[in-house]
């Protein structure tokens, strides 16, 4: 009785998620342009409302970040990607 | 010194199908005079928007990648901006990666024009 209930003891050691390392994907890929002509790749970078993820989420350097951004910036002048809409996915 | 340039523009969705050659005849005899080089193009057809433009939901796409002076440039969206047939353009100079990237697209595009056209022959 003199176990104290602050004591948990487990069997099994409890498993803590271990963070997946992100990367950027043109750089592992080597894809070295990032084409406005695509608004189906470039939805992958862009949230419901159609904003721009930022590169802390999507993993991607800041060297291509930029370029993501100005090519989604290009698709939406020509109309291939919305400015803003709801449940884009 | 030339540049290579790509640029798309978007026709109005009213326009017959004679019109709208016409009016891509028309740019391009336009680059042609002004010294550009024609290297590519490529009609994307009836397309829908992604948001109304002049009340228009649908729109002409058409792209033509052309090497010239950047100089004409101004010129050519002057003369975009002039033609009430035109909803949108977009001019944009390809750099080294972007010249790349365009031969691999063409080559690609190239590549499926003769797979579909070879199994509509068998």
């Amino acid at each position: 009785m003199a176990q104290k209930e602050t004591d948990i003891r487990y069997l099994t050691p409890i498993n803590i998620e271990t963070k997946k390392k992100k990367y950027c994907r043109f750089k592992k890929a080597g894809i070295k342009y990032v084409d406005y002509k695509d608004p189906d790749f470039l939805l992958k970078f862009i949230n419901e409302q159609g904003k721009i993820l930022p590169k802390r989420i999507t993993g991607t350097s800041t060297k291509y970040q930029k370029k993501v951004a100005k090519a989604i910036k290009r698709a939406r002048h020509l109309a291939l990607l919305p400015f803003v809409t709801d449940q884009l996915k | 010194m030339t540049r290579r340039y790509e640029t798309v523009f978007i026709m109005t969705p009213v326009l017959s199908e004679e019109q709208t050659k016409e009016t891509v005849e028309k740019f391009k005899k336009f680059l042609e005079e002004r010294g550009a080089k024609i290297i590519y193009e490529e009609d994307w057809g009836l397309r829908k928007l992604a948001y109304p433009i002049k009340k228009k939901t649908t729109g002409f796409y058409y792209l033509i990648e052309f090497e010239g002076d950047p100089t004409l440039v101004a010129d050519l969206e002057l003369n975009y901006r002039r033609d009430e047939r035109i909803l949108r353009f977009l001019t944009v100079h390809l750099d080294k990666y972007g010249i790349e990237y365009a031969e691999k697209r063409r080559k690609l595009k190239a590549d499926q024009k003769t797979t579909t056209s070879n199994s509509k022959l068998n």
